[in-house]
């Protein structure tokens, strides 16, 4: 049997906790975005709210138009193939500056951001993404003039992009 | 002259005002920073931080990729084409290695109706 510790070495070792989780936790703060994206936990998804204010901001976000096409069920997370179209008349006046694809579970919540204009006739994009298990998809489109419009797409898939180790 | 490997591909015969649909892809592994190696050692996160297409003076199109986009990205979007010019590629990684593809796009004038 271990002798019981004396006061002493306990309050002795409660402070180096604390002082080593303070530590930490400005460690954490110090560390560059996509370090600490890490720190969603593998069964946690962000809702379309948390990715609605992570672009959209304060400007009003509507489910209205856009078109989301995405494979309902992808074998592979590796390589799923996207595409986006936001209805828009591209002129001068009323135009679509940005399209922005989101993750609800990839450790990294932005996807990629496009930046559109009158110049691009059509505002459509196509890509492929990586997905790290099964999700929701959010693609979002701001025009110009401030308003947003969002599409959400479930997608099913079978084998992570995150769980790699080959 | 050309840095790294592009490819890009639009349709043969463009018309001044079309609405063109351009596809292009770029060699790059885009590593995500959560992978390892046979060794078990963590691969450095190596991603495109941007890259950008210009046509002539106007850049037309710009994309700001993260890890979420897979191994040799490939991107589709559209330009409105006015006049011959070159489209230029440059993009850039985490490695802070600068790419650069330059491709011509031909385009002719619209026929006009004779009298």
């Amino acid at each position: 049997m271990t002798p019981r510790p004396s006061v002493k070495q306990l309050l002795g070792r409660r402070d180096w906790l604390r002082l080593a989780s303070a530590a930490g936790a400005g460690l954490t703060a110090l560390a560059p975005d996509h370090v600490r994206a890490q720190q969603i936990g593998f069964d946690q998804q962000r809702t379309v709210a948390d990715m609605l204010r992570g672009v959209a901001g304060g400007s009003s976000a509507l489910k209205l138009g856009v078109s989301l096409t995405v494979t309902a069920l992808a074998d592979n997370g590796t390589l799923v193939p996207v595409s986006v179209q936001v209805p828009s008349p591209m002129s001068e006046q009323d135009h679509v500056t940005h399209i922005y694809l989101l993750s609800s579970r990839n450790p990294v919540m932005q996807v990629a951001a496009f930046v559109l204009g009158p110049w691009s006739g059509r505002a459509e994009i196509s890509t492929r993404v990586r997905l790290a298990g099964s999700q929701q998809l959010l693609a979002l489109g701001r025009l110009s003039s401030g308003e947003c419009r969002y599409e959400v797409a479930e997608v099913i898939v079978t084998e992570s992009a995150c769980m790699d180790a080959s | 002259m050309n840095q790294g490997l592009a490819r890009l591909q639009w349709p043969q015969n463009i018309v001044a005002g079309d609405v063109v649909k351009v596809r292009l892809l770029v060699q790059h592994p885009m590593h995500t920073g959560y992978q390892q190696d046979m060794q078990g050692s963590v691969i450095a996160r190596n991603v495109l931080l941007w890259l950008t297409c210009t046509l002539g003076d106007q850049q037309v199109f710009r994309v700001e990729p993260s890890s979420g986009i897979a191994a040799n990205p490939y991107f589709e979007f559209f330009v409105r084409a006015r006049a011959s010019a070159d489209m230029v590629v440059r993009w850039q990684d985490d490695l802070g290695v600068v790419g650069k593809w330059q491709q011509r796009m031909v385009v002719v004038e619209r026929q006009t109706p004779g009298p």
